[in-house]
């Protein structure tokens, strides 16, 4: 592949649709064309050159922009999908059996593809990764591809282009002008008045502004690739955290997601304004719906893994004390954990009296902690309750013992021994929620007192340190797009061609009714041939005054 | 001429380390795993320290140069329950064999672990993980799982179900140092 050498002797890269200097038209297509297209200077895009190997074909492929939106649009189609079914993580399931079993009881065979396409975790499934992977690869060659020719060729172009360039121009005017130094001196001082840039050689004025709007795209296209390496960067470990937990009042649990620090729940607090204090604000929705929350609280404390201690050792440092409320995290080392939800009024301790059958008289009474119970209760006068069994979610007998589904206290049964000074062999008893069975006629009975429940905090923890990159990678792409948008880069062409005849040409990348604004008022201060704009003819010669006949 | 091969050339270097880039990342999104770090076979078996029932602090770096089977389990859970047994007719014929069983509570109060082990008349180490932090570490979903380390101090198997007495066997046999 060898350069193609023009006529005013540049070389320009091979694939060149107009001479980079001069203008004139190189390839059979342009010079065939009355208009010359005009995108990216008609200069040789790198795609359109050397596909000699396997790396310049592959490059090839992804700077194509037909191939960047097919990509764009795969991407959106397979999201689009992915919102038709749950996606797993509302997925009540742990094992890849169980998450195709759910998808195909509710939806059948359709969610059963769901499920073996990987839809059902597509942000996770590895189609998905190399489509959005794709994207950035089309996204960075396609800028590079044409930011690169564009920027050389808007360098390099020269002031005096050659009249096949002009005239092929959209807009285009030709004339004879009786003094051609005046008009070209009036039309460069009113151009500057305009705040074109200017840049004049013999009998040649080339005015241009806004440049710098060209670039818009590509400034968009670098902030949407800082943010995807924001997004990447969340697949590093120690860069993103986002992890749910529920603590009970009195737990003490390693924090999720946050290595070495453990949390302890004092105390969960659920407040509701009183009508007194609110009655002016929540007054009607008061009587209305009976209670509004004023506070969520959870007052915790910290605790960090000393420096050496492994982890779940028991030594621990204390860190800070905390009430965690709506908006007002527990914030340390890049972390916070937030007030996110609640549940109320688990059965934390049952208080339970050991009473003599016959004469229910009293022996005394003792309180289980039921996330610590005891052994042993001993009432103080010769009398001591034994722990046999505890079964904290009580669900009948299996296998001849009683059998506790899970380890959430919601229905607690015992099996008790009671030993008293009439009985010191004991007496053993089940004892259940209303329920209690005794293996032989007992003289002595532990009767249910009373009970009490604490509350559950639901708490988020969260670290983001990709935010900043985002937040940049959003700032970059709207200033990227505000330069596109807003500004329009503007060129004027004027000159005085061999024959003594005055050419006007002109081109902007969009906006072309103010261009021709700008024009029309240029030649109100500058004696300059009339213009005609090739796509909308009519227009033109109704507004213009002067030599209409130039076309026909 | 020469300038030109020159700039071809490293037209070439530039496409070529751009797509590369380019495939690693992609590669590197796609292996790696999700946000929290789980715990794979073939991975180092993290370092933890816990205390059994009876007070005694075990440290998985204690074991170093024998296997360990490191079961996590909860008294609720029935086929937790039900391989217990099979690990306590094993546990002392290969503890004299370099392969020691550890088992770890998720969590749960300290007297219902009491209670199960003489209930079970279990002898083996029972660690109690009071805070969840070792839970947390090696991820543990369903229960029981049990993890099979070398004496490298290597993950070699991750079984996120019940065994049978023969499957116990033949794990703890594969993990006996040679």
């Amino acid at each position: 592949m060898s350069n193609i050498k023009c006529q005013c002797g540049h070389e320009n890269p091979f694939g060149t649709e107009l001479c980079e200097k001069c203008g004139r038209p190189l390839s059979e297509k342009a010079k065939k064309s009355d208009i010359v297209d005009m995108r990216y200077e008609g200069s040789s895009r790198r795609s359109q050159t050397y596909s000699s190997s396997i790396i310049d074909k592959i490059w090839n492929f992804f700077s194509s922009v037909k191939i960047g939106v097919s990509i764009i649009a795969a991407v959106l189609i397979a999201s689009a999908i992915g919102t038709i079914f749950p996606q797993k993580f509302y997925v009540p399931a742990t094992t890849d059996a169980e998450y195709l079993a759910y998808y195909e009881r509710l939806y059948g065979t359709v969610g059963k593809l769901y499920y073996q396409l990987g839809f059902y975790d597509m942000y996770n499934s590895w189609w998905f990764k190399i489509l959005v992977g794709m994207l950035g690869t089309s996204i960075i060659i396609a800028s590079i591809d044409r930011v690169i020719p564009l920027y050389k060729s808007l360098k390099k172009q020269r002031t005096r282009r050659h009249p096949s360039f002009m005239k092929r121009q959209r807009i285009f005017g030709e004339g004879e002008i009786v003094n051609t130094k005046e008009s070209l001196d009036n039309a460069e001082k009113k151009l500057k008045d305009f705040h074109y840039n200017i840049k004049r050689e013999d009998g040649a004025i080339l005015a241009e502004k806004h440049r710098f709007s060209r670039w818009g795209p590509y400034v968009n296209h670098t902030g949407l690739i800082i943010f995807f390496i924001g997004v990447l960067l969340r697949g590093i470990p120690g860069f993103y955290v986002d992890e749910t937990m529920w603590l009970r009042e009195g737990e003490t649990r390693n924090i999720i997601g946050a290595d070495g620090y453990v949390l302890e729940n004092r105390g969960f607090i659920l407040e509701n304004y009183t009508k007194e204090e609110a009655e002016e604000v929540f007054g009607a929705a008061l009587d209305k719906v009976g209670s509004v929350v004023k506070n969520y609280q959870t007052d915790v404390t910290l605790y960090k893994k000393k420096d050496g201690a492994l982890p779940g050792s028991d030594d621990l440092e204390k860190m800070k004390d905390y009430s965690i409320v709506v908006n007002k995290p527990l914030t340390f080392n890049g972390y916070s954990v937030f007030q996110m939800d609640y549940k109320l009024n688990e059965l934390s301790t049952m208080t339970f009296h050991l009473v003599e059958k016959t004469t229910e008289k009293s022996l005394g009474e003792f309180t289980v902690n039921l996330s610590n119970p005891e052994k042993e209760y001993d009432l103080g006068n010769g009398s001591t309750v034994d722990m046999l069994g505890f079964y904290p979610d009580y669900d009948g007998i299996k296998d001849g013992e009683p059998y506790s589904k899970s380890p959430i206290p919601n229905n607690p049964a015992f099996i008790f021994q009671m030993n008293t000074p009439d009985k010191p062999e004991g007496e053993k008893s089940f004892i259940a929620i209303q329920q209690t069975l005794e293996v032989e006629e007992n003289d002595y009975a532990v009767k249910f007192a009373a009970a009490d429940t604490r509350n559950i905090s639901g708490l988020t923890i969260r670290k983001d340190k990709t935010l900043y990159i985002l937040l940049l990678g959003g700032l970059v792409f709207m200033i990227g797009v505000i330069q596109g948008m807003y500004w329009q880069h503007r060129r004027i062409w004027i000159q005085e061609d061999s024959e003594g005849h005055l050419l006007i040409a002109a081109h902007t990348n969009k906006n072309w009714f103010s261009l021709r604004k700008e024009l029309d008022k240029l030649r109100e201060s500058a004696d300059l041939p009339a213009y005609i704009d090739r796509q909308d003819p009519e227009l033109d010669k109704l507004e213009q005054e002067g030599d209409e006949n130039i076309w026909t | 001429m020469a300038k030109k091969v020159n700039k071809k050339k490293n037209r070439l270097i530039f496409r070529t380390v751009l797509l590369v880039i380019m495939a690693a990342i992609i590669v590197y999104a796609i292996t790696s795993k999700d946000k929290v770090t789980v715990l794979a076979e073939g991975d180092k078996a993290p370092d933890f320290e816990l205390v059994d029932l009876d007070g005694n602090a075990h440290r998985l770096s204690d074991y170093k140069g024998e296997g360990v089977f490191l079961n996590f389990w909860g008294t609720w859970c029935p086929p937790c329950k039900k391989e217990m047994p099979h690990m306590e007719d094993m546990y002392k014929d290969f503890e004299a064999k370099g392969v020691n069983i550890l088992t770890v509570n998720v969590g749960e109060p300290k007297v219902k672990i009491e209670l199960f082990r003489d209930d079970m008349g279990l002898s083996f180490p029972m660690l109690w993980d009071k805070n969840k932090t070792v839970m947390d570490l090696y991820n543990i979903k369903p229960l029981p799982t049990t993890f099979l380390i070398n004496p490298e101090g290597k993950i070699i198997k991750i079984i996120k179900q019940g065994m049978t007495e023969e499957q116990i066997r033949e794990f703890l046999e594969s993990i006996q140092p040679k």
